[in-house]
């Protein structure tokens, strides 16, 4: 760079010259009009806006010029600089807009194509109907008690209240296990998820709010409504002054989750020996409403026009329970409940046979993907 | 319990308006489930009437003989002439009364009856037999009418009651009084408020003297048995249709008149009865245990062996009844009795019970006895059965009679009059507990707010204050508990819980589908798996009564069931398939029985202990399988078949997201082939424990299972994986830009990737990011028994910018490490 000149005529600079500064300035413009693509705009960038086009060399000049000079001769070069930096721009968009009109044109594909390079898995509509009905609960500030399958008699049934002769006990079509050194091997494979109450009562500290979902077993073969494996979810509350109103409350609200709200249920007077009073659970028939008992020619399959269709048992603990479980039923009273999760399964999306539960065909779990 | 409902209304004076629905219905809700109405007759339409016959034209052309018959119908038939009907039943003459059913009419079941030519005769109508008029089971021929039961003429419909409704109820086994008309009668009586006519209210003289000489051996067997004898009784009088039709209804057969009666009775009370020929009865009639090795041959012609625990009615020449169970077959009331002695006793509950089970024998006496029955009604129920002895049958009663009793003391509970009120979550009206508990027979005495109730005898399930809140809650109806809503404590579920359902949402997103198979296999699935003599595998839980002979065990893997199920798929077409289970597994802990503990008090924690460590440890297992196509072929090119890697890969992703590294070795393990299987190990503070096995199956396993050709499967403890899981701390990010650093090694090749991957990081130290095989090459260019494995090396510092030399010492030191473990040497 020059040092500065005071007595440096700057007309006699020739790049700084007006005349020239313009024709430098109009070439570079004219070499963006005529820029066709965008590379050779790239080159025109180069040759016309680069560190060593004309203009920039002119530019370096202006530091020569004396103080008088510099601010006119500066005003006059940055000024083409800007208009050819603007018409680059201006001309850089209009290429880029050719270009995504022919180009991306040109790329386009088939969206419709199918990319089903991996199988799709599933989860079991029982595991995922299990949680959803687990989480209705948990959503009312129950926990989830969990208990071994392989279950002690005395836990599945003698804590239950079911005397060593009584007929419910024989009623329950139980799988026992065979004793490894001879006489009764005290267990069983559990009847139903009710033993996981007396464990809930004796490991958790009071008061007790759990639900149980699990497996259970029972001597029935297999066909369109029985299934020696199946799924239960009890729930159990254990606390001062619970009455089966509450009870009653928990049921409605897990049929309006899982069935839809404004659901009628209704309790029927029933039996089960941990339970007194007991009751069954029907819910009102989700489809046809109540709507086709006594139209023969409106026939509900979902309810055998029934009306309601019953989802499981319940009651209020048997003191006798508590007491073997180590609560004191002067202080303490609970009510317990058992839902069917096949037949919550079964109504919910219309599973007609149970042997499809069981089968494991994976187009039936496919149909229900990963969460219900 | 079948209820007919016009033998109901003789008990209860139901509102003329209440149809059997509605009763069903009400009875449903306070606890005697209605499971069906049947309305018998409902498809019946007449003309159905009562006939004579007058004129009887044998026809003897045909295969068989047939009868043209000639029957008075009175004006039924329009003309008042002779009704023409072709019979083929030969048991009546002529003069009898008997049932014809006309042209136009329906009979049961959908059979139009119209005029017809047959054997060359128009026959205008048929002849009824009681199976085609829905009476009762009788092929011997048509109904012939007493004298005097009516006029030819008359609409056979209502006469012989042929509409009936009956309500089929389920009875609980708390409630033994539902097993009687009597008691549902009370039932509805209760729930309806009106009255009830206690069919057990009949007038029993006391006895004269001594009946028939009888005894109880132990009050514990029996409290009360009652003789009463009937002489002169007509064994060949037939049973009244009344009794018979009621005893169809309700789902027992007719039999005999004195049998029917007994029977009769039962339904009526709900206390089963026995009619014994007293001519072969031998002295003493006594009620005891059975003695060892003693044995009986019973009505259904089964010689039975005798249990100890067994309650027998002997007499001096042995055991001749099972009680409450069966009688004997050598006193059975026979065509020739015309001596009689019902026996109404109150027997054990649970000695019935058991022996009920121990026979398999559940008989209608055996089902009410378990369920309890009225411990005061048998000298009611036996004088009914003797008058309808006398009544139907010609018999005398005898007044002197046999009563033996061991009265048990009253029970009374004691219960705030509030308190089911306090389990309903209800306030109850003043007065709303001692007006149900009333009505269903219990003594009420009242102190203040405590009730003292003493319940009927015939209610032995009540016993307890919530017994009681039942009954007054059924009759105000449960229907009428309001919902209040109610929240606990609870904090959600817990980490396992949580990571649980990870773990099957991980793995249906990446291509594997749930199965939820059944737990029970057997020796042959053992075979199968190729499990060694002594492999634990083979050490199972038995079931004593297993649904399938062939399948007694329970599964100590998980592995049996997910290859029946994959071979099912295969089998419907599906081929390309990849499963998965969780699930427990049981291993016997070989720590005796569990004890059976009391119910008096809550267990002590030894107590539990003991019970607990007699359980099979039931640890969670997640088992995967996996045959055909893991990738498609499509158009994007070839897909790929699912090999030994995905099963592994599967193992390891289940440790990953349970944050916990996996680590894998080689391994032999049946199911598996021997060169194909890894062992997977996690770190449980410090220790290695195995988790599981993942690799391609053995041939000869695939073949036993019939697993297509080269199917791959992963079983992992998740319960193991679980405990390998530790806290997850922030990483700190470093933004200084990566070096990376690519390095090639020639190894031998049965080195493991896994030992060379291993060596490379510890050898790189704290400034390695990353260490990722790309590439593993075998051939010429490294020579025999060799491969050339690459590794991409990311380096990166928390602090600075890695300069060139820093990220080559690093990559030297890893290399140096890997050199000095696996002999590996910088490839070219």
């Amino acid at each position: 760079m020059s040092a500065p000149n005071s007595s440096y005529d700057p007309v006699e600079v020739t790049p700084l010259h007006p005349d020239e500064v313009a024709r430098m300035r109009d070439e570079a413009l004219s070499a963006i009009e005529a820029a066709g693509d965008l590379d050779e705009l790239k080159e025109v960038r180069l040759a016309h806006a680069s560190d060593r086009s004309p203009l920039a060399l002119a530019n370096r000049e202006i530091g020569a010029l004396p103080p008088a000079a510099k601010a006119d001769a500066g005003k006059r070069v940055g000024g083409a600089r800007r208009d050819v930096g603007q018409a680059l721009k201006a001309r850089q968009a209009v290429l880029e807009n050719e270009r995504d009109e022919r180009v991306l044109v040109e790329e386009r594909v088939d969206v419709t194509l199918p990319w089903d390079r991996t199988p799709r898995g599933a989860r079991h509509p029982l595991t995922t109907v299990a949680e959803r009905m687990t989480d209705v609960f948990v959503g009312m500030g129950f926990e989830v008690a969990e208990g071994p399958e392989v279950e002690a008699e005395w836990f599945n049934f003698d804590a239950l209240n079911f005397e060593p002769d009584h007929p419910a006990r024989t009623m329950q079509d139980t799988f026992f296990v065979e004793s490894g050194e001879g006489g009764d091997s005290g267990m069983v494979m559990r009847t139903h998820t009710s033993p996981v109450q007396v464990r809930a009562l004796l490991e958790r500290e009071l008061p007790v709010y759990v639900v149980a979902p699990g497996k259970t077993f029972r001597t029935d073969e297999l066909d369109a409504t029985h299934t020696p494996v199946f799924h239960q979810l009890e729930g159990l509350v254990v606390d001062r002054g619970i009455t089966l109103a509450h009870l009653r409350g928990a049921i409605d609200a897990f049929v309006g989750a899982v069935f839809g709200e404004g659901l009628r249920t209704r309790f029927r007077a029933s039996y089960f020996p941990f339970t007194e009073p007991s009751a069954e659970v029907d819910m009102e028939c989700f489809v046809c409403r109540g709507a086709s008992v006594g139209d023969p020619d409106a026939p509900c399959r979902t309810c055998s026009s029934e009306g309601w269709i019953e989802i499981g048992g319940c009651g209020v603990v048997n003191p006798r329970v508590l007491r073997a479980a180590g609560v004191d039923p002067e202080q303490y009273s609970g009510w317990a409940f058992g839902l069917g999760i096949e037949r919550t399964l079964m109504f919910a999306h219309g599973v007609r046979d149970m042997r499809d539960m069981v089968e494991g065909d994976i187009r039936f779990s496919s149909a229900f993907g990963s969460e219900i | 319990m079948r209820v007919p409902m016009t033998w109901l209304r003789e008990y209860v004076d139901l509102p003329a308006d209440v149809t059997a629905r509605d009763l069903a219905s009400r009875l449903t809700l306070a606890g005697l489930e209605v499971e069906t109405v049947d309305a018998l007759g409902a498809d019946l339409q007449g003309p159905l009437v009562l006939g004579r016959v007058l004129e009887i034209e044998e026809l003897t052309e045909f295969k068989k003989p047939i009868r043209f018959c000639r029957v008075d119908v009175g004006a039924a038939n329009g003309t008042g002439e002779p009704q023409e009907i072709v019979c083929g039943a030969r048991n009546f003459s002529e003069g009898d009364l008997i049932v014809a059913v006309l042209p136009g009419a329906e009979l049961p079941g959908g059979f139009k009856i119209g005029a017809r030519k047959t054997y060359g005769r128009m026959s205008a109508g048929m002849i009824c037999s009681a199976t085609e008029l829905g009476l009762w089971e009788d092929h011997t021929g048509i109904v012939v009418l007493p004298e005097g039961f009516g006029e030819p003429g008359q609409d056979a419909i209502g006469l012989l009651g042929l509409r009936e409704d009956v309500l089929d109820i389920a009875v609980t086994p708390d409630r033994g009084y539902a097993l009687s008309m009597r008691g549902v009668a009370r039932d509805a009586a209760t729930l309806y408020g009106v009255d009830l006519h206690d069919p057990a209210g009949i007038a029993v003289a006391e006895p004269t003297g001594e009946g028939h000489p009888a005894r109880i051996e132990d009050p514990a067997l029996a409290d009360r048995l009652v003789l009463r004898g009937a002489t002169g009784f007509d064994p060949e009088a037939p049973t009244p249709l009344w009794m018979k039709r009621r005893l169809h209804q309700s789902g027992v057969r007719p039999v005999s008149l004195a049998v029917d009666v007994t029977n009769y009775v039962m339904l009526e009370l709900g206390q089963p009865l026995h009619a014994w020929d007293r001519d072969r009865l031998q002295g003493t009639v006594t009620v005891r245990a059975a003695e060892a090795g003693e044995k009986l041959e019973t009505l259904d012609h089964v010689q039975r062996s005798l249990d100890t625990d067994d309650i027998v009615i002997a007499d001096d020449a042995g055991a001749q009844a099972v009680a409450g169970v069966m009688g004997g077959l050598d006193t059975e009331i026979g065509l020739s009795s015309t001596a009689v002695l019902v026996e109404a006793a109150h027997f054990d509950q649970m000695h019935i019970a058991r022996a009920s089970r121990r026979h398999q024998l559940s008989s209608e006496a055996s089902r009410r006895f378990e369920r309890g029955v009225d411990s005061a009604v048998q000298a009611a129920a036996a004088t009914r059965a003797v008058e309808l002895l006398a009544e139907l049958g010609g018999a005398s009663v005898e007044s002197a009679w046999t009563h033996v009793t061991h009265p048990a003391a009253d029970r009374t509970i004691t219960m705030r009059a509030s308190h089911p009120g306090s389990v309903a979550g209800v306030e109850y009206p003043e007065g709303t507990a001692e007006k149900h508990l009333r009505a269903i027979g219990c003594t009420v005495e009242r102190d203040g707010e405590v009730l003292t109730v003493t319940p009927p005898t015939w209610r032995p399930d009540l016993t307890d204050p919530n017994d009681l809140a039942e009954e007054v809650i059924r009759f105000e109806g449960y229907e009428n508990i309001p919902a209040v809503r109610l929240s606990g404590p609870g904090r959600g579920l817990t980490d396992s819980q949580r990571l649980r359902r990870v773990f099957g949402r991980m793995l249906a997103d990446t291509g594997h589908t749930e199965v939820l198979s059944y737990p029970f296999v057997g020796e042959r699935d053992l075979e199968g798996l190729q499990l060694g003599a002594d492999d634990p595998r083979r050490d199972s839980v038995r079931l004593a009564n297993p649904l399938n002979d062939e399948e007694p065990l329970l599964r100590t893997t998980l592995l049996p069931g997910l290859f029946k199920t994959l071979a099912r798929n295969v089998s419907r077409g599906l081929n390309d398939v990849a499963l998965f289970e969780t699930g427990l597994v049981y291993l016997p802990s070989h720590n005796g029985n569990a004890p059976i503990l009391t119910v008096d008090r809550g267990p002590t924690a030894e107590e539990i202990e003991r019970v607990d460590a007699a359980l099979p440890h039931q640890p969670r297992r997640v088992g995967v399988v996996l045959a055909g196509r893991a990738e498609r072929d499509g158009w994007w090119g070839q897909g790929r078949e699912a090999t030994w890697a995905d099963a592994i890969q599967a193992a390891r992703d289940v440790a990953r997201v349970a944050g916990v590294g996996l680590e894998v070795e080689a391994a032999e393990h049946t199911p598996w082939h021997p060169g194909r299987c890894a062992a997977l190990y996690v770190r449980v503070g410090g220790e290695r424990v195995l988790a599981g096995h993942a690799g391609e199956l053995h041939p000869r396993a695939i073949q036993a299972f019939g697993l297509p050709a080269r199917t791959a499967a992963a079983e992992v403890d998740l319960d193991v994986v679980e405990s390998a899981r530790a806290e997850v701390r922030a990483p700190e990010i470093s933004t200084y830009p990566v070096a990376t650093q690519d390095v090639a090694l020639v190894v031998d090749a049965g080195v493991p990737v896994g030992a060379l991957s291993d060596a490379l990081a510890e050898g790189a130290g704290d400034l390695l990011e990353s260490v990722r095989l790309f590439d593993v090459y075998t051939g010429e260019q490294v020579g025999e028994g060799r491969k050339s494995v690459a590794f991409a090396l990311r380096f990166r510092a928390p602090d600075r910018t890695l300069t060139a030399e820093e990220a080559g010492a690093a990559r030297d030191a890893a290399v140096a490490v890997a050199a000095e473990r696996t002999g590996a040497s910088l490839r070219g």
